[in-house]
């Protein structure tokens, strides 16, 4: 890698809210944009760099046959690949369409059908292309996404927890909201790295940085009937913003 | 990104729009003198929200809309609250709605300052991008990103994050925040306050294209404060109705010409959404600084000028510090948090003031709160054909510039709306051929 590697930013199906991340980092954001060069981000600027980019981040997931193409390009031009957020790693919430018949859905939404080009499945992009480095979240953590760029500016792998979010809760001293107040939180099945936000403000954790390595859904969900808990909410707890994420979407499809 | 196909026609074509949020483009095609064809274009996939609410219980509304929209997702979380309280019959108890209002004051300085600063600037300016920018200005860029940090800060506290926030539900707050909380928030908030009033005198200085159209305005309107979280719709045209009202005077038609949708208002057409459509209905209801600063810079009692814009967010701007600094100096915490909601079958309407203008939503929902249909009109979709006529007239006047000036021109007069193709897409027809 050059002495300022070049950096571009790719949407597909998203919020804008990941690539937004990058631009929250306020106080880190003039320095990274002076140790890298930005080579395509039409979000933030219409100058443009031709490629090929050592690193590319890619926000959203995979929805058209367009797509398809473009991210095979995408890969082809990159050195990095980097994916950012739950879209791009497990299909986003629009992945819901592969639970459903996406035919039965576009006259819901369009007046004329006949025009919608669309996939039937929104799908991850490591789906597609060999993804180098994920980031998980909806949306991705501020803080992960400064020390993978600081890390692959110095060649190093990013420091990136693959522990479940009951960590961070102890960590911070958060009381477990299922024990001490028998609200059904997805904690102990997600990935840590969002800092717990919402056991902090007495709400049970809705999985929006996806299943950890290995969860045991299936003891979770017996602890979610326990507290009362129907079927139906424990599928839908799953099917939410990383329902096509494999250990979440084969949980809630047994139970379905 | 633009070409000539013979003297008598000039096509004026950018495939992807720098410096919105979304995937969107833009065709104009001039023949002989004349503006032939304008297209404010939109590629973004579509994702379905109306369709996969479906089945999902009410009180998920708020967490899943705000993923329409990264950059705006108090907007989508406090409209489909509204509708969901409105169905189940909650009043919010006053300190329970100023928390929500507060947070919102947020989002507004956030987005806006992200838009008028980073996004808008640099076209004035000449230059690329805010980081391009701030190898000249650094000091400017600084300024503006410490601004949207204030911001973002807001929705951290009151919310739990800045993007998609955790702390909001159906009925108020999962957890309200201590004074203490909120009175940490009151140095930066102040400094912000400041900021912004010099950020206002800085952006009135930038040179204005001559061009203004006789809009429609409509925007929510709340009597005593500068409407955000609550109020009527309302239009410059005489329009005064509840938000339920809303699908009696407004349609989305299709238009030959173009491959979008567009929001009409009966009996007037197209219409405008948005700071310029607040500022000219509301702008009585601004804090007396606010006011003063809008005065001072010339803004005078309606902004029929798109390309001053600029001027009104950062007045707005000016204002959610102020309005935020007043919910804290009088807050008490609630308690408790929020109002239990209990479903009941029927159809609830929200709508409130996103950064953008106006974001509407309609919920149908069983006695178990099982979503049966829902409706969501984002606000850059309603401001779409007025961006064309913008265009048009823009065009019409600018014949002279060259193809890259034109072609630059009407990228600058699609970014006077701060467009939100993101949202949009919910509700745009999808365009499939990407010249």
């Amino acid at each position: 890698m050059s002495a300022r590697p070049t950096v571009a930013v790719w949407k597909f199906s998203s919020c804008d809210g990941c690539q937004l991340t990058l631009l929250d980092c306020e106080d880190e954001l003039l320095a990274i944009a002076d140790a890298i060069e930005i080579a395509y981000f039409p979000e933030a600027t219409s100058a443009e760099l031709e490629g090929p980019y050592d690193i590319s981040l890619v926000e959203g997931s995979v929805t058209t046959e367009h797509d398809v193409v473009r991210i095979r390009e995408i890969r082809e031009q990159s050195g990095l690949l980097v994916t950012i957020g739950a879209c791009a790693t497990s299909g986003g919430i629009q992945a819901l369409r592969n639970f459903a018949d996406v035919k039965d859905w576009i006259p819901i939404v369009y007046a004329s059908p006949e025009f919608i080009s669309t996939l039937d499945t929104s799908t991850p992009i490591a789906d597609h292309v060999k993804v180098d480095l994920e980031l998980r979240g909806c949306p991705i953590s501020k803080e992960q996404l400064v020390e993978t760029v600081l890390a692959l500016l110095s060649g190093r792998r990013p420091r990136l927890p693959s522990t479940s979010v009951c960590f961070e809760c102890k960590a911070r001293g958060t009381p477990c909201v299922m024990v001490a107040h028998g609200t059904p939180c997805l904690g102990p099945v997600t990935q840590a790295g969002c800092g717990a936000i919402c056991p902090a403000y007495h709400r049970g954790c809705y999985g929006c940085f996806g299943p950890m390595e290995s969860p045991n859904v299936g003891a979770l969900a017996e602890q979610w009937r326990a507290l009362g808990m129907k079927e139906d909410g424990i599928v839908r707890a799953l099917r939410t913003f990383n329902a096509n994420a494999p250990a979440f979407r084969e949980a809630s499809s047994e139970l379905v | 990104m633009s070409s000539s196909d013979g003297p008598s026609t000039r096509e004026i074509r950018t495939d992807y729009l720098a410096r919105v949020e979304g995937e969107g483009g833009m065709y104009v095609r001039v023949r002989d003198g004349e503006v032939d064809e304008v297209q404010f274009k939109i590629f973004e996939p579509p994702r379905f929200f109306e369709a996969l609410l479906r089945g999902r219980q009410f009180t998920e509304a708020p967490d899943i809309t705000a993923r329409i929209c990264g950059i705006c997702p108090i907007a989508y979380i406090a409209s489909s609250c509204n509708a969901m309280e409105a169905v189940c019959g909650i009043e919010l108890p006053e300190q329970v709605r100023l928390l929500r209002r507060l947070v919102y004051c947020g989002e507004w300085i956030e987005s806006h300052v992200l838009h008028a600063a980073m996004l808008h600037a640099p076209d004035f300016l000449g230059y690329a991008g805010a980081v391009e920018l701030a190898r000249d200005n650094k000091p400017l860029v600084e300024t503006a990103l410490r601004l949207k940090k204030a911001g973002n800060t807001v929705m951290d506290v009151v919310g739990g994050r800045a993007v998609h926030p955790v702390n909001l539900r159906v009925g108020g707050s999962y957890r309200a925040p201590s004074r203490a909380d909120l009175q940490a928030l009151v140095p930066e908030l102040e400094w912000a306050r400041d900021a912004a009033v010099e950020f206002t005198r800085l952006v009135a200085t930038f040179e204005f294209p001559d061009y203004e159209q006789d809009y429609a305005f409509v925007a929510l309107r709340h009597p005593g404060e500068y409407a955000i979280e609550r109020g009527r719709i309302v239009s410059s045209a005489g329009l005064d109705i509840d938000v339920s009202e809303y699908e009696q005077h407004f349609t989305e038609s299709h238009v030959e010409r173009s491959n979008a949708l567009h929001s009409t208002l009966a009996g007037v057409g197209n219409y405008l959404v948005g700071p310029l459509a607040r500022y000219a209905l509301n702008s009585a209801e601004l804090s007396p600084l606010a006011r003063d600063v809008a005065a001072e810079v010339g803004l005078g009692d309606v902004v029929r000028n798109p390309f001053r814009s600029i001027v009104v967010r950062a007045v707005e701007t000016v204002y959610a510090a102020d309005e935020a600094l007043r919910i804290i100096a009088q807050y008490e915490p609630p308690e408790p948090s929020f109002v239990p909601a209990v479903p009941r079958a029927g159809t609830g309407h929200g709508c409130t003031e996103a950064p953008r203008g106006i974001c509407w939503h309609r919920y149908q929902i069983d006695g178990e709160g099982v979503i049966l249909d829902a409706k969501i009109v984002p606000p850059t979709s309603q401001n779409q054909k007025t961006i064309e006529e913008d265009l048009v007239g823009v065009v019409r006047q600018s014949l002279d510039l060259t193809d890259d000036e034109l072609a630059h021109r009407c990228e600058l007069t699609i970014r006077n709306y701060d467009p939100c193709i993101s949202c949009a897409t919910h509700f745009l027809r999808l365009e499939v051929d990407r010249a």
